[in-house]
């Protein structure tokens, strides 16, 4: 069913349809519609047989969940930034149980300086964590992932990431098909775990192992998340087969075949880069784009195959691996690393900063004229970096370094930038 | 309330001289869970706990009585700690009721986390258990068990108390008493031993969230523990019980001696044993022969430099401890009341 609805809203109501048995969740900034619809479905008896914890913290959130998924109960939580951190022993144990638990990140920046504000910073925290990362593009897909991210989940023993860019998304009203809840139950069978604490069964789960078995436990982690490779296109096809869309798979290519520049990215910002892409193919430019979706496992041979014509890859990523550099660039190297490309990292769009068709095609066309460094700030005034400097050269109490920027700035510039 | 068997409320034999209270003076119908032929065994033996490790027993005796509480149906989370190491190491485990290990400061919030999955599976008869040591509980813990007592969870939280962080070497937690030694509050300096007036009481924050059961008890008094167990498993919503369980190891006693040392705990007054519903405290154990602080405090090394003539005040603190209990929770008998 066709609905003008925020993404949020959008969210709440596709983990409803996928039948959860345990919502448990803490309210962060931006994550807290999704988790204030939930409670209200769950309250108001739309959800059956659903349990909604208010919990004091994200890691009693995702500790919650921990148990009512190894108790066999189809568990889900949401969060974001600080949140997800103040989680993470949490967010390392689910995965380390193989617990099939969904959570959706409102994607925002980490802090200090606090900032609420969407990048990737968050989702990039636990990128090695053992989950399964999937970023969605639009809210059509945020709510057609997390339907097949409890399929991935369960079928894997595995938890799923959601990934949706904070506020651009989250707080977005957008066109969105709802599915129905019977196109769903047929999509998504009932939760079967694969070991579930039972008085009728007795197990010990997570329990200690030393060092006799742990690279043996750790390898078939990464083995199983890279199954996850065959089963994500799968999902994706036998979701298209009922909904009649396609919004799933592990990277989406946008006019990319044959062009001899390709921008790489994630989430939604490939929405705004596809309008500036059609533009300059129009001008005759060789430019296209792909969006990698499930960031983990990273779909190293699907990008080979998309990527391995291209003369120039520009990796655009809202995060950044301090003292090192872009984090998706890293992982697009390593996997393009046997053929001779040149792969740019650009970091834009860190703590809300907004990435418009003005400056992305004026990156762009530093990119097609070779202007770019390895490691490149997209729109990053460099006037106001080397002032910082200098102050800090003349004084040893130089103060905050976002407060000093901010007074360079001016308040009623700074404004106009969010 | 589940109505108890009569044993378990009036019962109060002693053997005369040695304060022991034993099975053998009891009718069959009335010994407790561990003296019956059809027992249930939720800690097998051959686990590896340290000789004489009061939190084993206390465990067993917990779990036990919860098991024949609840007819089996029952399972547990337990915090990072001496009980989840000694019982569990893979492929093995001393478990015989299901039970999952998740993290150090989470186990109330796993419990909560099954109790809400059996909710939702409609299978309530299903009880839920966390447990953890003090360091588990009071420390890195207490975030989540509020969390737990705040909802009011169905689910009994059992810590068993030793005063410190035994399984990573005997440091300091909030439960550690004033004075004592551990790794982090070494016998040295002008004040020796852990600090005074730090530290908190699980039991009466507990009660302070107004849940329907709160209590101590002690490994000294099995048939105490269970009773406990049994009231708590007998009542919905969250329920905190709190066991102190002697740690030879860490306290510098002798293995034989953790039964007694409890017990001296208790009668001395330095570990009173209350019982709370819905934050109003409903009664207390009674001191039967109140002991000196000082005997009970020369058993454990842990309090040795408090006897040297230059710590002559910590002493005096620990007896204003043990005091100050007495008079809070009006342990003493009044003359002529049974005990």
């Amino acid at each position: 069913m066709l609905k003008q609805i925020e993404g949020s809203h959008a969210v709440a109501e596709a983990v409803g349809l996928c039948r959860p048995q345990v919502i448990s969740a803490y309210p962060i900034t931006p994550q807290t519609h999704i988790v204030e619809d939930l409670g209200t479905m769950v309250k108001a008896g739309k959800i059956e047989n659903c349990e909604f914890l208010l919990v004091e913290s994200e890691f009693g959130a995702l500790s919650a969940c921990i148990g009512s998924s190894a108790a066999g109960a189809r568990s889900y939580t949401a969060t974001a930034s600080q949140g997800m951190l103040f989680m993470m022993e949490a967010v390392y144990n689910a995965s380390g149980m193989s617990l099939p638990i969904v959570m959706t990140v409102g994607n925002r920046a980490i802090g200090a300086p606090i900032n609420i504000w969407n990048d990737w910073g968050d989702s990039m925290s636990a990128r090695d964590a053992g989950w399964i990362q999937l970023f969605v593009e639009d809210n059509q897909q945020a709510v057609d992932v997390h339907i097949q991210a409890f399929k991935l989940a369960e079928e894997l023993c595995l938890p799923v990431m959601v990934c949706m860019d904070g506020f651009i998304l989250t707080h977005s009203y957008s066109q969105v098909d709802m599915p129905e809840q019977g196109q769903v139950d047929q999509f998504l069978p009932p939760f079967e775990p694969r070991q579930v604490l039972d008085p009728a069964a007795p197990l010990s789960m997570g329990a200690m192992v030393g060092p006799e078995a742990f690279t043996e436990v750790r390898f078939l982690a990464h083995h199983k998340q890279r199954e996850a490779l065959d089963l994500i296109p799968r999902h994706a096809a036998e979701f298209q087969s009922i909904m009649g869309r396609d919004s799933g798979g592990l990277i989406k290519e946008f006019d990319c075949a044959g062009a001899e520049t390709v921008i790489v990215t994630m989430g939604s910002v490939i929405g705004t880069m596809k309008e500036v892409l059609a533009g300059m193919r129009e001008e005759g430019h060789s430019i296209g784009a792909l969006t990698i979706r499930s960031f983990r496992p990273f779909p190293s041979e699907a990008l080979i195959e998309a990527l391995k014509d291209a003369k120039r890859i520009i990796v655009f990523e809202k995060c950044l691996a301090v003292g090192m550099g872009g984090i998706v660039s890293m992982n697009v190297r390593m996997a393009l690393q046997d053929f001779p490309l040149h792969v740019h990292s650009v970091i834009g769009g860190l703590g809300g900063r907004p990435i418009t068709r003005k400056n992305l095609r004026r990156l762009f066309e530093k990119g097609l004229n070779d202007q770019l460094q390895e490691t490149h700030f997209h729109d990053i005034d460099m006037e106001i970096v080397n002032r910082e400097l200098e102050r800090e050269k003349e004084q040893r109490q130089s103060g905050s370094i976002a407060e000093n920027i901010l007074h360079d700035v001016g308040v009623v510039a700074a404004a106009k930038t969010i | 309330m589940t109505q108890l068997p009569e044993s378990q409320q009036k019962v109060k034999f002693y053997q005369t001289g040695t304060l022991t209270v034993g099975n053998r003076l009891l009718d069959e119908e009335h010994r407790n869970v561990q003296a019956t032929m059809d027992r249930s065994n939720s800690l097998d033996s051959g686990h590896r706990a340290c000789q004489g490790c009061g939190e084993a027993l206390g465990a067993r005796f917990a779990i036990d009585a919860a098991i024949r509480a609840t007819g089996n149906q029952l399972i547990a989370a337990n915090a990072t700690g001496c009980l989840e190491v000694f019982t569990t190491p893979y492929p093995e485990t001393a478990w015989s009721i299901p039970w999952i290990h998740s993290l150090f400061g989470n186990a109330a919030a796993v419990a909560s986390g099954i109790a809400a999955a059996m909710k939702a599976k409609g299978r309530e008869e299903v009880r839920v258990i966390a447990q953890g040591g003090d360091g588990g509980t009071t420390d890195i813990g207490f975030g989540c068990l509020s969390g737990t007592f705040d909802r009011n969870d169905d689910v009994l939280y059992i810590c068993y108390n030793n005063q410190a962080y035994m399984n990573t070497g005997v440091q300091r937690s909030s439960a550690t008493p004033g004075a004592a030694r551990t790794a982090t509050t070494m016998p040295v300096g002008a004040e020796p031993g852990n600090a005074f007036n730090t530290g908190k009481s699980v039991p009466l924050i507990a009660m302070a969230h107004n849940i329907p059961y709160v209590a101590t008890a002690s490994v000294h008094d099995l048939h105490d523990l269970e009773m406990k167990v049994t009231k708590a498993m007998g009542v919905h919503g969250a329920r905190y019980i709190e066991v102190f369980v002697p740690c030879p190891l860490g306290w510098g006693s002798k293995p034989g001696d953790t039964v007694k040392i409890a017990r001296m705990a208790v009668e001395s007054g330095m570990y009173p044993l209350f019982e709370a519903a819905d934050g109003e405290l409903t009664g207390v154990t009674k001191i039967r022969r109140r002991i000196p602080v000082d005997d009970y405090l020369k058993q454990q090394r842990r309090f040795a430099h408090v006897f040297k003539p230059n710590n002559a005040h910590q002493l005096e603190q620990l007896r204003a401890i043990a005091a100050h209990n007495i008079k809070r929770f009006d342990l003493l008998a009044r003359d002529g009341e049974e005990l």
